[in-house]
């Protein structure tokens, strides 16, 4: 037998057929499909979904506490019930942590009023209305800060005309937005003297333009969600009638 | 491989293959043309479920069971596809507050997603909360400029992957977003933010030079365009200063697209750059065209969009 022509074929075959052929991209085509309801739904993944979906459904739902009336963040001036109340909560929740960990007390809570992100209804209070009052993940910090520094957090709050909620701080302005009163615990801010305050990390990273925080390196974390820290609270309260008091106000 | 192709392509060897006694398994020669579907998401955000009828602005939109249905419909149509995510898909409904992002990932990994890059949100439980989670991702997490080598992180991502489809090679980096500033010390802790310009001409020189890949993709989460900040890095900066680079999948920003941008890059050649808003409700489709360079015309590769 001849293997000539073989060795030929062969070497044929190694240089056309198994050279790696180029292929060159000729065209190219894009487009955005919508995800509408036009498109049918696979079954074995909303069956998948489905248990977690009731699993989160029943525990938003599930009732907390009650609500006497219905609060907004509209209604107060320089303090509102639901602000007082977020505040309010907050201390209550976070401060026996605080102590336990630290020693000390926290001195006064300041929120934001943006934060107060719905408002509270008359009736059953639930875990759905936590998460529509805090969506956000914010944590609790306590910072540490002089009395002279204080001064700068108390003259944003003097000159921001909003009812950002605050906790244990008590403030009175004059007609023209100066400060008349500021006290801690009923007594005067001393400019030697360190107070904790606690606020979560937006606030302290410069949200609002609260700019008042830093420089500081005396931070402490809670590691401790806003919204938890409601939902703790809405677990120990039966009722929430919050009211609008003296805390911040303003002598015309 | 589709035998009629191989027989096509291989006809000045066909008479030989029995006498020669070579299988068809011998060769690898690729066929005469293909197509790679490219599908994508960005930005979802934990949305699993359809946006309810009284939303006011995505009524009746979106939902992972429909996405499922018409990503299988694509899959059908073109087995030569890639599924992957420009990232954050964490955070934005009770689903991430609740279960801490198991179901995005177990739903993902059902969806049979290829690879996803790192979201600035992804990092919202902590790196600790975002590795507790990773069991549950049957894909690749390909990340380019975060070293995480001083992270529990550290061996879970990919600088850049290889997918290899109808004998195409198409090769994958990832590019996160600058962390400082907008994601907290304490949640991503150790990782270091890498340029994402040099990862990028690093990343596409490595895949067509070393890898020989055919296809360069980019998925970033860097943020479509920056009017009011010029000198922040984008996409739409990245594809102007880069070569290689075919597809850039951006995120971040929620930029709503009516199509893919076409620009030019460094070296004056056109490629896209696409994002589909957020939260589930658009699915990206890039289909890429090859045919044997002996078909190739002068006019080069055209853009249909």
């Amino acid at each position: 037998m001849n293997f000539k022509p073989l060795f030929f074929y062969l070497f044929l075959l190694l240089v056309f057929g198994c050279k790696e052929s180029h292929l060159y991209l000729e065209k190219i085509e894009g487009k955005q499909i919508s995800i509408s309801d036009s498109l049918p739904v696979k079954s074995d993944i909303e069956a998948f979904i489905k248990p977690y979906r009731a699993h989160i459904q029943k525990d938003l739902d599930s009732v907390l506490a009650y609500s006497a009336d219905t609060y907004t963040k509209s209604d107060g001036e320089f303090n509102t019930a639901i602000g007082n109340f977020m505040a309010d909560a907050v201390y209550d929740e976070a401060n026996p942590i605080f102590k336990s960990r630290t020693g000390k007390n926290i001195d006064m809570v300041l929120l934001n009023h943006g934060g107060i992100r719905s408002i509270i209804s008359k009736g059953n209070i639930t875990t759905r209305t936590a998460f529509e009052l805090m969506p956000f993940e914010n944590t609790l910090l306590v910072v540490e800060m002089k009395g002279s520094q204080l001064d700068s957090l108390v003259d944003y709050l003097s000159k921001s005309k909003k009812a950002h909620p605050i906790s244990k701080l008590k403030l009175v302005i004059n007609k023209d937005f100066n400060i008349v009163e500021a006290t801690i615990n009923r007594k005067a801010i001393e400019n030697n003297k360190t107070y904790y305050v606690a606020t979560n990390d937006y606030l302290f990273n410069g949200g609002d333009n609260m700019n008042f925080f830093k420089p500081n390196d005396s931070v402490y974390n809670l590691n401790y969600k806003i919204r938890n820290a409601l939902i703790d609270n809405f677990k120990k309260v039966d009722t929430i009638k919050p009211v609008i008091d003296d805390r911040f106000i303003q002598i015309k | 491989m589709k035998r009629r192709d191989f027989l096509q392509k291989t006809s000045v060897a066909t008479g030989l293959l029995t006498l020669g006694g070579l299988g068809l398994q011998s060769f690898s020669t690729a066929p005469k043309t293909s197509k790679i579907t490219i599908l994508h998401t960005n930005d979802v955000h934990s949305h699993i479920d359809v946006f309810g009828p009284e939303d006011g602005r995505n009524a009746n939109k979106g939902g992972v069971a429909r996405r499922a249905s018409l990503i299988e419909s694509i899959r059908h149509e073109n087995p030569n596809t890639l599924l992957l995510d420009a990232g954050d898909i964490f955070q934005g409904t009770p689903y991430f507050n609740y279960y801490g992002g198991e179901l995005e990932f177990k739903l993902m990994s059902m969806l049979k997603y290829d690879a996803s890059t790192i979201g600035n949100h992804d990092f919202d439980n902590g790196i600790d909360g975002l590795y507790a989670q990773l069991p549950h991702a049957k894909f690749d997490f390909i990340c380019s400029n975060y070293d995480f080598s001083n992270t529990i992180m550290d061996t879970h991502t990919k600088p850049y992957r290889v997918f290899k489809k109808d004998n195409i090679k198409i090769g994958v980096f990832g590019l996160g977003i600058e962390l400082d500033g907008l994601v907290d010390k304490n949640m991503y802790k150790e990782t270091k933010y890498l340029n994402p310009l040099e990862t990028a001409q690093e990343m596409s020189r490595i895949l067509k030079e070393n890898e020989s890949c055919d296809l360069i993709v980019c998925l970033s989460h860097l943020g479509y365009d920056y009017k009011d900040n010029p000198n922040k890095i984008s996409d739409l900066k990245l594809a102007a200063a880069t070569k290689d680079i075919d597809l850039i999948i951006g995120g971040h920003t929620h930029t709503f697209l009516s199509k893919p941008a076409i620009v030019s890059n460094i070296e004056g050649k056109n490629m896209l750059v696409n994002q589909v808003g957020c939260y589930g409700i658009n699915l990206g489709r890039i289909d890429f065209y090859f045919d044997s360079e002996k078909n190739k015309t002068a006019n080069g590769t055209s853009i249909v969009i």
